[in-house]
Parts: structure tokens; C-alpha cells; sequence
């Protein structure tokens, strides 16, 4: 990396995250002002330009690519209008020793003043949790699930190439068109499609507005800028900020700022704390990339460096932080952009070109928290790309993560893509299948499947609690068989599913009321020609999904019992669930032989392998096309983010022999040290599940540096990825840390600041997890090989 | 070829045989030497091997060796029988392991379970109940097609990476038929197939795998007779006239060289090496495998005598160093597997 780029680099990773009260009193302003006057979209998407309007511009010295959601880098930005934080909740952000964000008490002060007046009550949190009905309440407390829409706008997002073609006056245009189309006399959504085109169209303005507002003052530091250099480069900034995102881009530099105004635009709207996501900006970058090479202006060193500065920016911005309960947790910056790499294009063929190459140096360079990307791997894609994204993984971040393209493709045409629009597709912010630039994807939260076993062994009564939380489903000691047991497995699996879908369905139509996306919207197809908005049925395709956690704790369980009750007759199942609750006290020799004598999902065994088939089955038959307000768009996807460690400490022991309060499995990964048979016994295992019928699943993988070592340690990983593949594989991951390294970390974490592991769907610095994540990092199998 | 085992041992060396598993197997009577020529001892399948041969592999180690070279990395691969391990440390003293012994070997001694050794013959039955793998019986005697269910499992690596089954130790061929039939076996199903050995094996069964073998692993330790014998316990004539019949017959063979400072690192010994390597036909390549300390902490596992205690990893000079050596006789060298 070049000098600036090295420059950039420290001051994004050195830069505190601190939280600012800025958009929140400006849109506090706004909607006091003007509450009741217009239309909802219209009202929203007037507060986006408001925001725009008014919010601190901010340009640093050296940046190219310039922008900020907060008044300065790493300054984060709150939407009360979703989440309203409360003073106690600042002090624990500000107080709390991880993921901290820094609280300025004059902050403070206005959300006192002004925001939380206004807005406690009013805010869709507190709203959703007056209206909830109790047997939600009891689930969800215990946790059972989570609910994404309680924190944060639903909707993991990524685009297309609109916005390469299209510039904000473009849409403005074709707005304008849709809006002289309206049929008021024969179609009885006219009014409510005029409301949300004129939002889109205020938003485009906003856009517009906010990119201006840079070029004037790219022009102001210019004129006052000594060095010629800079000034030459402040007065470029001025004229990309003047051309984009109004027209579509014309070159490289402008494509590149064009995405980061559009990004900043959506993430400033709402809390997209979900996933924004440019889709495959490789294949979108590719032609500005070639023109700018082939007519002189452009080389692969300024490409390499605009790139640089468009990761550095995504750095620059961390995830608002939640609210409520849960801002003691520790959570994570990231906000969850993840860049897709390779993959396919519309017409199929292979999307690698040198831009990838190019990014995946800059990713391999500036080891940055954000943002992720991951390699999008078809039969098509050369080795020689997947060799270089194995070498960057090799340097222990934990990214880029590997996608099956092919499997993201069928997973998308079973559920009705066309197939060049499920080409386009891939992943936005995790593992989550989505058709870029033209879906609305909303996860829902996740549900705790071990807890939903509890509740079968335990008649429907929270085992951590004693509370009768979901329905009776019989006595444990009353089952004579494992197929009895089950049944009461999936009569406590529907009643939980079945009461999420229902608050789900609530948040749903709320958001749509409420929160329309009115600039989101105008940049996702078919919005604009549909007249609807993006929670309202307004892009081309439309689903919803719940994420589904622990199918290796589960499954072991359910292995556990049928080998030693069932099939072995050794152990009463009563006794079981009796030393369970009673967390293995008094009962180690019993659950030692649950953990070291039961066949358990990922070792290639077909016994533990048939239930978590089985397991999963029920998963797709309780979630999968279940009704949401726009028609049977429900679908499941297996994945936990860092969700396993909060229901773990949810859930009692299980019959696997784990103890309670300790992570659940992550992800589709097997329960933590229960695959010891290695990688390929794991993706055998893995291998077995229907992965097409999912959105997506993740499997997450420890190796040590040893193993990767040389060409063959490269090639290794390489042909384990394509096996895995081949046996309809979604997505695979790999943190490459040795113990040691993980246990000196601990002691002495100053000295690996930039140490990156995987956690989840994503990476974070090993040092700004708790102890309790650390620990479970670094339980998870590693994978030695001597 | 030889169907006698007893007696290729004993030409080998009767002494370490006979204090051994043949002598075991002797005074088992026919029926467990029937037993025997119908199955193998095995003491580990690996799966995702990368450092036996080409492609990811899954490498099948056979218990028992002729061999005990003093930085081996595998003891308990040494003995040819089961045996049992017993770590005190993860014993919770559940006491489900005496009741389970046929032989009444177990019993509790001071809030942990002792095994009396001259009783115990290695059965598994106190490993199979115990719950805290305290106890691990290493080595189990297989069927081939056992062994190859294990392997086909792991088809569609092969395929995809050109990879394949490694047969290694122990020292796999002094369990010459069951080699031949797994080797067989991998034929039929068009496996790629490597034999890893330390040459001191029957001349005859050797050959014989010739057809069946597409790679050999093969071990030399040291160019100097005396100094052989001294770090492995035999002779190394054998070896190297094997090594030499081997390529006459047109095997494509990976010379490997445990590489241990103090024993066999010196230039003299390696320019030995690279005179004789680079006379055998047949030889592909050569690698040197860098000795690590982990020997150390596995002997003391098995209570087993230790003779390079303090022995540290090569440096790498020394090791780019042997590379030269080697390379300067047109052998192509690297380090690691």
C-alpha cells in the first residue's frame, strides 16, 4: 500500500468509535416540525433530505473517496425513529469494556433534552413491544429466538449494476414517468403508490443534496489549499462530487464514489444494521477498470488505491449500537458489508477479472474489520482465483469466506429467480442468499433449536427457569420410543416457529406503515415501476427468512438419547433429562459417556447424520413457504452469527453432554470438539444436508497455520473446498490461528491489536471480544494435521 | 511369496521379533495366527493427510514396526499388537472399566484405576466403556474391507485432488498380506496407491506390491551400517538393496530422510546419501523431513525410553544446506513432506 493509503489506514483503525446525537435531533427537528403533515413516505423521505440537508460534511486530509454517515470517521449514527437509547444505555456503551462506543455528554445531553422526549413511545421498539402477546414474550425471553426487527430496519441489501447506469436524475426521470402512469380512476393503490414514488423522488433530491454539499466544500478547501498536489486532488473530488451519484459514473473514481454515496444514503435513511452490500463490485467495477486502462487514464496502482480508499471508508463505519438489554452484551463494529468476489455473470460465464485480484491484495494489505468479502466459487471459476483468496486466508483473517456460486444459483431457483437474475445474486452481509439489487431479504431472527429440544424434554416447561413456556408435548418418562420423543420435538418446533412467524408478520407490515425505505427503494428493481416501496412488495423478488441455530448441538443431543436410551437401553431417559437440568452435577461419568460415546454430526457417520437430516427436515417443513403479509415467502437459512453464544447461555445442559450455559453450535458447523475425524469428515457430514432448500448455511472451520503451509497446504484447502462443493456445500470459512497464538493474545492483547479471527458470518479483532468469545474461538476443533 | 510371516521375521531378527508380537501371536496358538493372516492391525486412519504423497489422502498407519529408531515420531506404532494407553489425568475413577476387563486386570488403587500389565492383553473391552478416554486402546484388528470402507468414504477427494491411500506405519509391510489385498482392493476401485516403508521388509513381498503400487515412500536413515544399527536397532543392508531391487522393477519411488541433528545431518552422511539415492532408478524425488521435538513428549506418553531428549528442530540453513547436497547429484530435494 502506498503512502496515503498507509496514512488512511492508521487513522481508521486508530479512530475511537463514538457515538453522535447528530441525526437523531435532526430528525427529532424534522419530524417535530412537521409530524402530520404529509404522508408517510413523503414524510420519510423529506427527513432523509432534511438529514442530508444539515448533518456536518466532513473531508480528510489525503481521502480520495470522500463521505461520512456520522459528522467524522467512526462517529455512529442512531435512528430513534427504530431504537430510542436511553441515558443508561449511553453509560453502558460509553462505560462497558468491550465494543464501547465513547458517549460526549453533551451528547448525552440531547438525547435527554430532545430526543428521548420525543421519541419514547414513539419509536418503533417501544411500539412493537406494547403490542406483543404474551406467549411471544415468554419465547423470547427465554431465549427461544431473536427478533432482528425489534433493533434495526429488516432487510439484508446488496445491489446490482443499477446505479453504474443510472444516476439519481435517471431515476428521477423514470419516477416521474411511473408517477404520469398512475391510474387513479380503476386502481385503488393510485394515492398510496403516488405517496411513495414522490418519497423516492425527495430521497433521489437527498442524494443529490448530500453530494453537492461535498463538492462545495471540496471546492472551499481547494481554494485554500497550499500544496498543489492536494489541491489538484480536492478540486477532482469536487468534480466526481458534482457528477455523481446525480448522473450515472463515467470512470473508475466515479463509479467507486457513486457506490459509497448510494451506501451512505441507505445506511443513513434507516439502521440497515443487517447488511448494505455493493453485490459483485468486481464484475460491477470491471468495465470503468478496462475503459480507464485502455484510454490512459487510469493504472492497476490508482485502481488499487481508490479501492483502498472505498474499504477504508466502510472501516470508517461502525454498526449503530443496539439498545436495551442487550447493550451490555458485547456485540460488534461491524456492520456487515461483505463484497463479493468471482462468482458468475448474467450470461454465466466466469466473473473473475483482474479487478479481483486487485481486491483481494487490498483485503490481504489493509487487514481491515470492514469490510468482509468473500469468493463466490463456481465450476467455472479457475483454481488460479481461488488459489489467491486461499493465500489471503492463509494469513489468518478469517476472509475471505468461500461460496458455492452454483449452489447460490439453485438455492435461488427453487424459490422462483430467473436464472440470470439468480447469476447476479450471492451475498450481503453473512452467508444469506440473495438476489443482488433486486430483493427484498428480510431475517427475522434466529431461532435456538437445543432450547426447543428442551422444551420437549421437559413438557413444555423452560428448564432454566421452571416457567411453562410452550406447549404440553408429553412426559418424557411416558415415551417408549425415539420416534415418540421426536414427535414431541416438532409439536414444540411448530408452536415456537408458529408464534415467531406471527410477531414477524407484525414487524413486517409495521415497517411497511412506518418506515418505508424510500431511498432503498428507488435503487432496488422494480420499486420504482411497481410504485411500492421496498417493505411493501415493491421489488422484484420478496422473502423472508429464520435463521436457524445449533443443528450440531441438537442433533447430537437427539443421537445421545437414541443410541444410549433407545437403541442401547442403558440409560433411563428421565434420568437423562434429570441430571441435565441439574447441569451434570453428581453425573460426570454419565455425561462424559454422552460426549465420548455417541456418534455425533461431523464425523461422517451416517447414524448422527440420518437425525440431523431428519432435524433439518423438520426445520424446512415448520419454516419453509409459511405466509408472510406478502404471500408464502417464508424460508429458512442455518446460520447463528454470534447467536450461539447467547442461546447457549439460554439453554441448559444438553443430553449431548454439553454443559449449561455454554455455546450452542454455530452455525451448520458440528458442536465444538465433537468432529474428530478432520475437515473432510466434517464436509462429508455437512455434505448430507439438503442445502439447496436452505438460503444458505455456514460452516465454520479452524486450522492452524501448519497445515497451510507450502503449495500443498494451499492446494489442500483448494481441493477440500471444491469437494465440499461438489456434495452441495453453500459456504465455507476458515480462521487460521494456532492456540498459543490465541492464549498470548489474551495475555497480552496491545500486542495483536490487528489480530483477525472469524467469528461467525464475519471477522473481528480478536482482543475486542469478551473472554467468553475468545474462549469459544478458541474451542472450536482446530484442525491438526501431522 | 512369503505366506510364512513367522519365518520372514525370523530371518529379519528373531530376537526382536520374538520379544515382540510374533511371539505373541505363537503362543496365541493357530487360531488367532489364522485370525491374523485374515486381518490387519491398525492403529490409525488418517483422513486429509497432504504430506504422504500426492492430493489429500487418507493414510492408514499398521502397527508394528521392525524399526526403533530413536526419534520416531510414532511409538506406540512401534509394538505389534493392541495396546493400552491409560492418560491418569482424565480418569474421573467411575470404576465402569474392572467389570468390563475379561481378564480381571482392573482395580482401584488411590482414587484411580491400575491395570495390571502382565494380565492385560490389550482386548479394548475397558476402552470401549470408558467414559472420559482415560483409557485408549491403540491398534485394532481389521478386515480389509473394513479398513477399505474407511477409505472409499473419502472418494471424492481423491477425485477431486488427485490423491489416494497411503499405506504407512509402523511398517506396513511387515503385514505383507493384508498390504497386498487393501492394495488389491484400491486397484479394483482405480485408487492411486503409495507404500510408505523403511525398506527393512522381505525382498520378495516388496516386489510383489510392484503392480499394485503407484508411489513409494521410502525411508533412509542413515548411510553408515554401525550407525544404523546404533539409531534403529538393524542393519541398513537390506534396506538399500531393497531400495535398489525396487527401482530395477521400475517403481517410481520418493526417497525420504528423516532429518535429526546429531544423528544423521552431517555432510558426510548426506553426501552418502545423495551418491547412493542418485545410482537407484526409479527415484522421483527426495524428501527431507525435519525432525520435531513432539517425538519427545510421546515416548514419555508411553512411558517409553526417550534418547534424544533435548534435541531441538534443524535450523534451516542446515536444512537448505542438505537440499544443495542432494541437488548437486541431480536429486530434486525438498523439505518437509
Amino acid at each position: 500500500m502506498n503512502e496515503r493509503i498507509e496514512r488512511l489506514r492508521r487513522e481508521s483503525f486508530e479512530a475511537v468509535p463514538r457515538f453522535s446525537a447528530e441525526r437523531a435531533v435532526l430528525e427529532t427537528e424534522f419530524y417535530k416540525e412537521n409530524e402530520g403533515k404529509y404522508a408517510t413516505p413523503v414524510m420519510r423521505g423529506l427527513n432523509f433530505k432534511y438529514i442530508c440537508e444539515k448533518k456536518t460534511i466532513y473531508i480528510g486530509p489525503d481521502e480520495l473517496i470522500v463521505g461520512e454517515r456520522g459528522p467524522a470517521p467512526k462517529a455512529v449514527s442512531s435512528f430513534p425513529e427504530l431504537t430510542c437509547h436511553s441515558l443508561e444505555d449511553l453509560k453502558v456503551l460509553n462505560a462497558r469494556r468491550m465494543q464501547s462506543y465513547a458517549v460526549d455528554p453533551k451528547d448525552a445531553e440531547l438525547y435527554r433534552d430532545v430526543v428521548i422526549p420525543y421519541w419514547r413511545g414513539r419509536s418503533m421498539r417501544d411500539k412493537a413491544f406494547a403490542r406483543m402477546p404474551k406467549k411471544w414474550l415468554n419465547l423470547y425471553e427465554a431465549g427461544l429466538f431473536t427478533e432482528f426487527g425489534e433493533q434495526r430496519a429488516l432487510g439484508h441489501t446488496s445491489l446490482d449494476n443499477l446505479i453504474y447506469e443510472k444516476g439519481m436524475l435517471d431515476l428521477k426521470g423514470d419516477i416521474a414517468k411511473a408517477r404520469s402512469a398512475l391510474n387513479f380512476l380503476n386502481d385503488p393503490e393510485a394515492t398510496a403508490k403516488d405517496d411513495e414514488l414522490q418519497g423516492m423522488d425527495y430521497s433521489c433530491d437527498a442524494a443529490i443534496l448530500f453530494a453537492e454539499r461535498h463538492a462545495d466544500l471540496a471546492e472551499r478547501m481547494a481554494a485554500s489549499e497550499t500544496n498543489e498536489t492536494r489541491r489538484a486532488e480536492l478540486e477532482k473530488i469536487a468534480e466526481v462530487c458534482h457528477r455523481v451519484p446525480a448522473c450515472a459514473p463515467r470512470d473508475f473514481w466515479e463509479a467507486i464514489q457513486m457506490y459509497w454515496f448510494v451506501h451512505l444514503g441507505t445506511i443513513t435513511e434507516l439502521n440497515g444494521w443487517d447488511a448494505m452490500s455493493p453485490g459483485h463490485l468486481d464484475q460491477h467495477l470491471l468495465p470503468f477498470y478496462e475503459r480507464g486502462i485502455a484510454d490512459g487514464t487510469l493504472d492497476r496502482e490508482k485502481a488499487k488505491e481508490l479501492i483502498s480508499c472505498l474499504w477504508i471508508k466502510v472501516n470508517n463505519t461502525p454498526a449503530p449500537p443496539k439498545v436495551g438489554v442487550t447493550a451490555a452484551e458485547s456485540g460488534t463494529y461491524n456492520d456487515f458489508t461483505n463484497i463479493n468476489l468471482a462468482g458468475l455473470k448474467r450470461d454465466g460465464s466466469d466473473g473473475s477479472s483482474e479487478v479481483t485480484y486487485i481486491i483481494l491484495e487490498v483485503v490481504d494489505e489493509l487487514r481491515l474489520l470492514q469490510p468482509q468479502c468473500n469468493i463466490q466459487t463456481s465450476v467455472r471459476t479457475p483454481d488460479e482465483v481461488l488459489k489467491a483468496a486461499v493465500r489471503v486466508i492463509r494469513n489468518g483473517m478469517g476472509y475471505p469466506s468461500v461460496f458455492n456460486a452454483d449452489m447460490v444459483v439453485a438455492e435461488q431457483m427453487r424459490v422462483g429467480k430467473t436464472l440470470e437474475d439468480a447469476r447476479e445474486g450471492g451475498t450481503s452481509g453473512c452467508i444469506e442468499t440473495g438476489c443482488s439489487g433486486k430483493e427484498a431479504y428480510l431475517l427475522h431472527g434466529y431461532l435456538n433449536t437445543p432450547k426447543v429440544l428442551e422444551l420437549a424434554l421437559n413438557d413444555g416447561v423452560d428448564a432454566m427457569t421452571g416457567r411453562p413456556i410452550g406447549v404440553r408435548s408429553g412426559d418424557p418418562r411416558n415415551f417408549r420410543t425415539f420416534d415418540a420423543l421426536y414427535a414431541s420435538f416438532e409439536k414444540q418446533l411448530k408452536y415456537v416457529v408458529d408464534t415467531k412467524i406471527e410477531a414477524d408478520n407484525y414487524l413486517r407490515a409495521r415497517y411497511a406503515e412506518l418506515f418505508p425505505a424510500t431511498f432503498l427503494s428507488a435503487v432496488i428493481r422494480d420499486c420504482i415501476k411497481n410504485g411500492r416501496d421496498y417493505y411493501s412488495g415493491g421489488p422484484r423478488y420478496n422473502s423472508d427468512y429464520i435463521q436457524c441455530t445449533g443443528i450440531g448441538t441438537v442433533t447430537d443431543s437427539l443421537s445421545a438419547i437414541k443410541k444410549h436410551v433407545f437403541d442401547d437401553g442403558r440409560v433411563e431417559l428421565s434420568a437423562l433429562v434429570s441430571a441435565c437440568n441439574k447441569n451434570w452435577e453428581g453425573h460426570e461419568a454419565l455425561r462424559l459417556t454422552m460426549w465420548n460415546k455417541t456418534p455425533f454430526f461431523g464425523n461422517d457417520d451416517d447414524y448422527a447424520d440420518a437425525i440431523m437430516q431428519r432435524v433439518y427436515g423438520s426445520l424446512f417443513e415448520s419454516i419453509d413457504g409459511k405466509r408472510s403479509t406478502l404471500g408464502p415467502t417464508y424460508h429458512l437459512n442455518m446460520l447463528s452469527t454470534t447467536c450461539h453464544n447467547y442461546f447457549g447461555k439460554m439453554t441448559g445442559a444438553t443430553p449431548n453432554g454439553r454443559f449449561s450455559g455454554t455455546p450452542i453450535s454455530d452455525g451448520t458447523s458440528p458442536s465444538h470438539g465433537a468432529d474428530r475425524n478432520g475437515p473432510t469428515a466434517v464436509v462429508k457430514s455437512l455434505g448430507k444436508m439438503d442445502q439447496v432448500k436452505s438460503g444458505g448455511t455456514l460452516l465454520n472451520q479452524r486450522f492452524l497455520p501448519s497445515l497451510l503451509s507450502g503449495e500443498k497446504g494451499v492446494n489442500g484447502l483448494v481441493n477440500l473446498i471444491r469437494s465440499y462443493f461438489k456434495l452441495g456445500g453453500h459456504h465455507i470459512q476458515f480462521n487460521v490461528v494456532d492456540e498459543e497464538t490465541l492464549r498470548d493474545a489474551q495475555k497480552r492483547p496491545e500486542q495483536y491489536k490487528g489480530l483477525l479471527v472469524r467469528v461467525a458470518g464475519y471477522s473481528d479483532y480478536f482482543v475486542d471480544l469478551d473472554e467468553y468469545h475468545q474462549e469459544e474461538i478458541i474451542a472450536r476443533t482446530a484442525q491438526e494435521v501431522f | 511369496m512369503t505366506t510364512d510371516t513367522s519365518v520372514l521375521y525370523f530371518i529379519f531378527n528373531r530376537e526382536y521379533w520374538f520379544k515382540n508380537y510374533n511371539f505373541a501371536l505363537k503362543s496365541a496358538g493357530p487360531e488367532v495366527e489364522a485370525l491374523h493372516r485374515k486381518f490387519g492391525t491398525v492403529f490409525d486412519i488418517k483422513r486429509y493427510a497432504l504430506h504422504d504423497g500426492p492430493g489429500i489422502r487418507v493414510t492408514v498407519h499398521f502397527k508394528g514396526c521392525p524399526l526403533s529408531c530413536w526419534w520416531c515420531h510414532n511409538p506406540e506404532s512401534q509394538y505389534f499388537g493392541p495396546q493400552l494407553l491409560y492418560r491418569r489425568e482424565r480418569c474421573v475413577a467411575c470404576g465402569m472399566c474392572a467389570p468390563a476387563c475379561p481378564k480381571g486386570a482392573i482395580s482401584t488403587e488411590g482414587g484411580a484405576m491400575s491395570t495390571d500389565s502382565g494380565v492385560c492383553d490389550g482386548c479394548g473391552a475397558c476402552s470401549e466403556v470408558c467414559p472420559s478416554e482415560a483409557r485408549v486402546t491403540c491398534g485394532a484388528r481389521m478386515s480389509a474391507s473394513e479398513v477399505m470402507k474407511s477409505i472409499l468414504k473419502e472418494r471424492i477427494f481423491f477425485e477431486q485432488s488427485g490423491g489416494g491411500v497411503t499405506l504407512s506405519g509402523g511398517e506396513p509391510m511387515a503385514q505383507p498380506e493384508f498390504v497386498m489385498e487393501l492394495l488389491g482392493e484400491c486397484r479394483k476401485h482405480g485408487i492411486h496407491t503409495a507404500l510408505d516403508t523403511c525398506g527393512f521388509v522381505d525382498a520378495e513381498s516388496l516386489l510383489d506390491t510392484v503392480p499394485f503400487t503407484d508411489l513409494y515412500l521410502y525411508d533412509i536413515k542413515h548411510m553408515d551400517p554401525e550407525k544404523h544399527k546404533k539409531y534403529t536397532g538393524v542393519d541398513n543392508d537390506v534396506i538399500l538393496s531393497n531400495l535398489s531391487q525396487l527401482g530395477g522393477r521400475g517403481a517410481v519411488i520418493n526417497v525420504r530422510v528423516p532429518f535429526v541433528p546429531g544423528v544423521n545431518t552431517d555432510e558426510e552422511n548426506l553426501r552418502a546419501t545423495a551418491a547412493f539415492v542418485s545410482g537407484v532408478r526409479g527415484v522421483v524425488g527426495l524428501n527431507l523431513l525435519p525432525y520435531h521435538s513432539a517425538a519427545e513428549d510421546k515416548h514419555d506418553r508411553w512411558s517409553m525410553e526417550f534418547r534424544l531428549r533435548g534435541t531441538c528442530a534443524p535450523a534451516e540453513a542446515s536444512l537448505r544446506r542438505a537440499v544443495e547436497v542432494m541437488e548437486s547429484q541431480g536429486i530434486r530435494a525438498i523439505t518437509g513432506g
